[in-house]
């Protein structure tokens, strides 16, 4: 059981330090308590979800954002919907990264939004990246025969 | 003298010795041709006459001889020359054959003669054989009689059976007239007679063991023969003419401890039996050797019968005692476990009976004394109080103590913050102490981690007990409290052997001291102190159990507990020691600061709660929907207002709306679910899921009669309860 031991301890580590950074929140914790026996597979599944979704605003967003005129209400929607999924999810840098672009959008400063655009992609794709080792991880732990460890974010 | 070439006789023809020569020639050559044919016949007869050859030489001599000798016949009347050439011929070719012959005879006649010596050798050799063959026949039959025997004897493990089994055997192969076994009696002095074969009844003779006859029977293991006047074979009626031999073996009776593997049979204790075989009167009969072997062998094999009977008998025995045994200890199992589970209803009953009676008697008492008392009044209502309080943490120590005595208590490990657990007692003594004007200082070393893994509630109950005692026994001074990280040393000085492990990356000891300027203790009672109901003084009127059941905590704890004091009105000091874990830097093993979200407790409180569910948003619906799924609700869960409004019916009794749509006016639907449903009981609840706290959005909710606000994100907790109180009052009021 010592490779059990090893990856239930690279697994906690890596989960507390995404807490630690600030990359997910207690929302996440929250989505863990609703999985069980009769879903195990609702958090995957929920995260499979958010990233198709957020692939796609991010691909509506591109688009508005390059249109000769912007609709900056269609892009605040989006990115509305964006910040909304992604405070469900507990991706706190990515929304926080959303009300920044809000405000963005309420300026009308075209610049900013996109500059705000770039950092998003970034925020949203480093949250994926953590996401698929979280769950690479949580494979590797379930494969060798041991339990994943449930982390409760409220001690970091 | 005629010239007719003819060779004149040597001697003149009439005389009478002439004519004998001339017959005995005659009958030489009958004789000499008669031979040969005598022999070819005799030999042709023989198959194995070895040497034909010599024959043929023989023949052709004995033939030429008597060919001269008849020829001769013609020599003694007036012969020829042919004649004479052929008489010379004849004599030449005789000389040589018998010379030859004469020659070869030399050879042969010694082998002939070996021939004959060595045909003696077999002889003498097939009757040796032959008496080596009956031999055999006589050993396989013996032999042949002791395996029957054997089998006999040892295909039954009847001590019994196997006896009389050999006595009928023996006395059928053996042809005996009477076989008789004797047994040593108890005591060893005499041998009694068991089993006979013809006589039924063994009347129950005894002879003296000591009798010179049986101990030289018993002196060696081969098989004596006795006389037949010797008491132990007077066994048949006397009288015919001569009483046939008598034969006597022992036989060893061997126990358990006798079976080492290398040296049976010699034997430790030499107890023997004595079998006893008479041959038939009157008859000539006479014990033969190989009988005397049988006999032997038989004893041998039914000393090793017997052996195994009594083994058997004695593992039966074993057996049987183990059964009786294990039927007591169930039975004594079941009894203590009847008398475990007694004791706990008792107390599971005791414990709320008795508690509840003392509740209300300290309820009353305390409201007792807020009313107007006279002083006398006042005085013995405080008694009262004082008396049960008192009895009442007594009642809660019992019980805490008898599952502590019993091991039965746990101790519940979590992970707890120590900065918490001090300041808590801080705050819970200190009104008591300012009360009494006591300085009550807590001070924490540094070296404290923050968190700690251990059992905080009893941790707790541990620090109030000892901090409560020197609080109540100091009339003024100071009360100190200090909390930091045993080292090695200061654990060794206590001596005790179950501190042994050292401190390491996966726990620590945490030492707390109690210091008071109060009364002291007497040395002499520093022992008794952490006894049961064992009042030291009179004026300590401590419960008698608190500190036992702190020892009892600390010890569980693996850890330790003292108080010293200098003496009386010298103040004391409480020392406590508990190991205690320290979270994050541990294995699989204590990795109890993840702890495991007990997900099967959070029991569906609401299941089969059909509840409808509007979001636009796909994730934040899947998220909602699954933690309403997880509360046990039947969820619908929809992605517009036009839907929702379509599918909702009376069955659903509460309406999730996300509010924060850009789009969709919720409050709209809202309204439109009030319209379709116009009786206000099949009305379902309407609750907003929103981002914003803003007092507009919540003021809006309200005028469109939404039942409810929930902020979100939304906990597991927080759903639980919004629901609960929802489906309870028909609203609730978020609280932050």
């Amino acid at each position: 059981m010592e490779i059990v031991g090893q990856l239930q301890k690279q697994f906690v580590d890596f989960t507390t330090s995404l807490y630690r950074e600030g990359i997910l929140d207690g929302q996440f914790v929250e989505l863990q308590k609703l999985q069980d026996e009769s879903t195990p597979d609702f958090v995957c599944e929920l995260v499979s979800e958010y990233f198709q979704d957020s692939e796609k605003i991010l691909t509506n967003l591109t688009t508005a954002l390059q249109q000769q005129v912007v609709n900056f209400k269609v892009v605040d929607d989006h990115v509305h919907q964006f910040k909304g999924s992604s405070s469900s999810m507990g991706a706190l840098r990515v929304r926080n990264m959303c009300i920044a672009f809000k405000s963005l959008c309420e300026e009308k400063n075209l610049d900013g939004c996109l500059r705000c655009l770039q950092q998003l992609k970034h925020e949203f794709y480093l949250v994926k990246n953590k996401w698929e080792t979280l769950f690479r991880l949580e494979r590797q732990i379930l494969e060798a025969g041991g339990a994943v460890p449930f982390v409760d974010y409220r001690f970091y | 003298m005629e010239l007719c070439n003819c060779i004149e006789p040597p001697w003149p023809a009439g005389e009478l010795l002439m004519k004998y020569q001339y017959i005995s020639d005659f009958f030489i050559a009958l004789a000499y041709f008669s031979i040969p044919l005598e022999l070819i016949y005799f030999v042709k007869k023989s198959a194995v006459f070895p040497y034909r050859w010599v024959l043929v030489q023989f023949g052709a001599f004995i033939v030429l001889c008597g060919a001269t000798h008849l020829i001769n016949l013609w020599t003694f009347t007036l012969h020829t020359k042919t004649v004479a050439v052929v008489m010379t011929t004849a004599k030449v070719l005789t000389a040589a054959v018998s010379c030859a012959t004469a020659l070869m005879l030399v050879h042969i006649i010694p082998d002939l003669l070996s021939v004959k010596t060595r045909e003696l050798f077999l002889k003498n050799k097939a009757a040796e054989l032959d008496r080596e063959m009956g031999l055999i026949r006589t050993q396989e039959e013996t032999g042949r009689h002791v395996r029957m025997l054997t089998h006999e004897i040892r295909s039954t493990l009847d001590r019994h059976t196997i006896l009389k089994t050999t006595l009928v055997e023996l006395g059928r192969t053996l042809g005996l007239e009477e076989c008789a076994l004797w047994m040593p009696t108890r005591t060893g002095l005499e041998l009694q007679l068991s089993y006979t074969l013809r006589h039924q009844n063994p009347v129950g003779f005894t002879v003296p063991i000591q009798l010179p006859v049986i101990n030289q029977v018993f002196n060696t293991n081969r098989a004596v023969k006795i006389s037949p006047n010797s008491p132990v074979a007077r066994l048949r009626p006397a009288g015919k003419y001569m009483p046939g031999e008598v034969v006597a073996v022992r036989v060893p009776l061997l126990h358990l401890s006798n079976f080492q593997i290398h040296d049976w049979p010699e034997l430790s204790t030499r107890r023997y039996a004595l079998m006893v075989l008479m041959l038939p009167s009157d008859s000539a009969r006479q014990w033969h050797v190989h009988e005397l072997e049988l006999v032997e062998v038989v004893a041998d094999q039914v000393a090793v019968a017997l052996s195994h009977a009594a083994i058997l008998e004695e593992s039966m025995k074993a057996r049987d005692l183990l059964m009786e045994q294990n039927v007591a200890l169930d039975h004594a199992r079941r009894e203590a476990e009847t008398a475990v589970r007694a004791r706990n209803d008792f107390l599971a009953v005791m414990n709320h009976e008795m508690r509840t009676p003392m509740h209300a008697i300290i309820a009353l008492s305390s409201l007792l004394l807020e009313t107007e008392l006279t002083p006398e009044q006042r005085l013995m209502v405080e008694t009262v109080l004082k008396s049960s309080n008192l009895l009442s943490t007594l009642i809660n120590d019992v019980l805490d103590l008898s599952r502590l005595e019993d091991g039965s208590l746990k101790l519940e490990i979590g992970t707890f913050s120590l900065h918490t657990l001090f300041r808590e007692t801080y705050n819970l003594i200190k009104p008591i102490a300012s009360v009494k004007k006591l300085n009550f200082t807590l001070s924490l070393s540094p070296e404290l981690p923050e968190f700690a893994i251990g059992d905080e509630k009893r941790l707790m109950q541990v620090l109030l007990n000892v901090v409560g005692n020197a609080v109540k026994f100091t009339k003024e001074g100071s009360i100190s409290v200090s909390a930091f990280v045993a080292k090695l040393d200061s654990l060794r000085e206590f001596r005790a052997p179950d501190l042994i492990s050292i401190p390491s990356d996966n726990h620590f000891y945490l030492r707390i001291e109690v210091k008071d300027t109060g009364l002291g203790i007497n040395p002499q009672d520093l022992p008794k102190l952490f006894m049961k109901f064992v009042q030291s003084q009179p004026t300590k009127n401590s419960s008698g159990l608190g500190l036992a059941i702190c020892k009892r905590f600390v010890n569980l704890m693996e850890g330790h507990i003292c108080i010293e004091s200098e003496g009386l009105g010298k103040g004391s000091t409480a020392i406590v020691i508990v190991k205690l874990g320290i979270p994050g830097r541990s294995n699989e093993s204590k990795l109890s600061f993840v702890h495991k979200v007990p997900r099967n407790q959070v029991k569906p409180a609401f299941s089969g709660l059909k509840v409808v569910l509007m979001d636009d948003n796909s994730v934040g619906r899947m998220v909602t929907k699954g933690l309403l799924v997880h509360l046990g609700c039947d969820v619908l869960a929809v992605g517009s207002g036009d839907e929702c409004v379509r599918v909702i019916n009376h069955e659903h009794k509460v309406v999730f709306l996300d509010v924060s749509m850009p789009d969709v006016n919720s409050f709209e639907v809202a309204v439109r679910i009030h319209e379709k449903f116009s009786k206000r009981m099949d009305r379902p609840l309407i609750v907003a899921l929103t981002g914003n706290t803003d007092r507009m959005t919540k003021e809006n909710c309200r005028r469109v009669g939404m039942n409810g606000v929930l902020l979100k994100p939304v906990s597991v907790d927080k759903m639980r309860s919004a629901l609960s109180d929802l489906l309870e009052k028909g609203f609730f009021v978020e609280s932050k």
